[in-house]
């Protein structure tokens, strides 16, 4: 027998003083994006100015509060959802190449919210009453939520999931969402097709409070029911049947992981339009830095997703100012070669 | 304090894989589940491990299984699966760690490198999973294993570790070391349940077999009692020899007295 020499290597302490790494960049992030805009207006001259104790001027009161901060709120929101939303999608299909962007998820919520802006008003009055600003983030949740459902079924088939089945059945979703879409569009007067070029456009620059307010609750449930999934999660890595065995109830984790992605990512894409690739960037360079651990991967996502978004959002503002690049350029121009490189380089995990 | 199969019975579609078999597994002992390839040994397992729907009745230490959670159970239980994939670049001992978690012994830290010793690979610790070796993933997962049940018996209940084939891409020597693993778990009060394809290492290392044929136990007992010429030669439709060296009273198998040839006896 071999005597024990090696000192195991402990990641998950690592990993946990990654939360407070990433809990400082996300504040420096977030004061990057109160300080820069296309107004003169930044975030110190304003805090020299409270420090003497001078009032602000309305311009300066509008674009912070009522411009950069819900804006900011949003992208913190959104960038969480989005990263806590691929990292729960990637332990629950065992492939870290699942993210709602690419599997047809997002634009099954996307679907729903577009059902929700073009025929919205058909409804009860009762349901408008009682959804109130609600209806569009609920209604790309329970398109976000029958995706991932029907995605899970067609792929998984004795506990195993077929990776190749899963991105093809990503594409038919995405190609049949898209087409039921079209015909939405198609049908919708001038005011809703307005609403929906802006929502389309994947951007953060529609952001109020009032949006923020129709989001948030939504995220901040899917974004904790998610961080309870760790170590269902980690178990679920050894497949379904050994996940029970160790003692996971998983059917119940399952059921949690798809309402909770569905949840956060029907909610960022009911008020960001299509975001992609936080989902897969992020855990991804995560478990390079910090290991597949789950129990610390979900929370370190959320942190870094944020950071991630908020950055691309400074970026988006800045590039071109006055104007600005909708900010899903961006994510899919920094995200898109992180995925081929996960292709390229880990083809031994793409395979399992 | 037992591992009882009552009636066991399973279908995969119309096909009956399991005609109801019964058994009994005693904590101290190692019990092993032989026969041939589609004889439904692994179905057995599957339904004693609650992984497939069955009808029928499996006790664990006089607890109806179907009534139990699934984190008693783990407390109770280890599975060791034929083969394991692993989605993520986890570490071999954070593998053994998932173990640990789930059962009792969750508050001893230093258990899944003493595991991990046992079964020869504390070196092996830090590298990732992916990089192992078939025959090394499967000792890496009889360590999770046994690091899920650390204690033989605990609360004065036996503790069960239940194995599909775990010696199935091993070497000779690593086939011995962890068939000497599980006898001195039932050595020390705890009880094994192993599915296994090699005869001479049953006829060595356990107490009691099962032998199934076409979803149907065909024998059950002592291995003098059960490994023999007729029993066998049925099971697995060739004419097997069975010897015994002659100072022991094990019984072993020899192929190279077998033939192909179809025993009148079992058409």
């Amino acid at each position: 027998m071999t005597e024990i020499d090696a000192v195991p290597r402990d990641r998950l302490s690592h990993a946990r003083t990654w939360h407070w790494i990433l809990a400082g960049a996300l504040a420096l992030a977030c004061i990057a994006s109160l300080q820069v805009g296309a107004t003169d207006v930044a975030l110190s001259t304003m805090l020299a100015k409270l420090a003497k104790g001078e009032a602000l001027s309305q311009m300066e009161r509008v674009v912070l509060f009522d411009i950069r901060l819900p804006r900011l709120v949003m992208g913190v929101l959104v960038g969480a959802a989005l990263a806590v939303s691929g990292a729960a999608m990637q332990g629950l299909f065992r492939n870290p190449l699942a993210d709602p962007g690419i599997v047809g998820v997002g634009a099954g919520a996307g679907l729903g919210a577009i059902l929700a802006i073009v025929l919205g008003a058909l409804l009860p009055v009762w349901m408008i009453d009682l959804t109130g600003n609600q209806l569009v983030p609920f209604a790309a949740f329970l398109g976000g939520w029958g995706s991932t459902l029907l995605l899970y079924r067609v792929s998984t088939r004795h506990g195993r999931t077929s990776v190749a089945t899963m991105l093809l059945a990503g594409i038919a979703l995405g190609a049949l969402a898209g087409a039921l879409s079209g015909i939405l569009v198609y049908i919708a007067d001038d005011r809703q097709l307005r609403d929906l070029t802006f929502w389309g456009l994947g951007s953060l620059a529609g952001a109020s409070w009032a949006k923020v307010l129709s989001a948030g609750p939504l995220i901040l449930l899917s974004i904790s029911a998610a961080l309870m999934l760790g170590r269902g999660l980690n178990g679920l890595a050894l497949g379904e049947a050994t996940a029970a065995h160790i003692g996971i109830d998983v059917q119940r984790m399952k059921s949690i992981a798809i309402l909770a992605v569905a949840g956060a990512t029907g909610a960022a894409v009911a008020v960001s339009g299509g975001i992609g690739f936080i989902g897969i960037v992020v855990p991804h360079l995560l478990r390079l830095a910090s290991g597949p651990d789950h129990r610390t991967l979900l929370l370190n996502s959320a942190l870094l997703g944020a950071i991630l978004l908020i950055l691309a959002d400074v970026i988006a503002r800045v590039v071109i100012a006055p104007a600005e690049l909708p900010i899903g350029i961006v994510t899919a121009v920094l995200g898109a070669p992180v995925f081929l490189w996960i292709l390229l380089k880990r083809r031994g995990l793409v395979e399992l | 304090m037992s591992l009882t199969a009552n009636n066991i019975r399973v279908s995969y579609g119309k096909r009956e894989a399991l005609r109801g078999v019964s058994l009994t597994a005693l904590p101290g002992e190692v019990t092993a589940i032989v026969g041939p390839n589609g004889s439904g040994k692994s179905t057995l397992l599957g339904a004693i491990t609650a992984s497939l729907p069955f009808h029928g009745r499996v006790g664990l230490n006089g607890r109806d299984i179907g009534t139990l959670k699934p984190w008693d159970l783990a407390a109770q239980r280890a599975v060791l699966p034929q083969a394991s994939r692993l989605a993520f670049p986890f570490t071999v001992v954070e593998v053994v760690r998932l173990g640990l978690q789930s059962g009792t012994a969750g508050d001893r830290p230093e258990v899944p490198m003493q595991a991990l010793a046992r079964v020869g690979l504390a070196h092996y610790a830090n590298r990732t999973f992916q990089e192992l070796s078939g025959g090394e993933a499967q000792r890496v997962m009889l360590a999770r294993v046994l690091a899920q049940v650390w204690a033989p018996v605990e609360h004065g209940e036996p503790r069960w570790l239940l194995l599909d084939e775990p010696v199935s891409s091993l070497d000779i020597g690593h086939q011995l070391q962890v068939m000497e693993i599980l006898r001195d778990f039932a050595r020390a009060g705890g009880g094994v349940v192993a599915v296994m394809h090699d005869l001479n290492l049953t006829a060595l290392s356990a107490d009691r077999v099962a032998v199934l044929a076409e979803g149907q136990r065909l024998a059950f007992g002592a291995p003098g009692e059960v490994l023999t010429d007729d029993i066998l030669s049925r099971a697995y439709g060739c004419a097997l020899r069975v010897s015994a060296p002659p100072p022991e009273t094990i019984p072993y198998i020899l192929p190279h007295a077998a033939s192909a040839q179809k025993e009148p006896a079992c058409v």
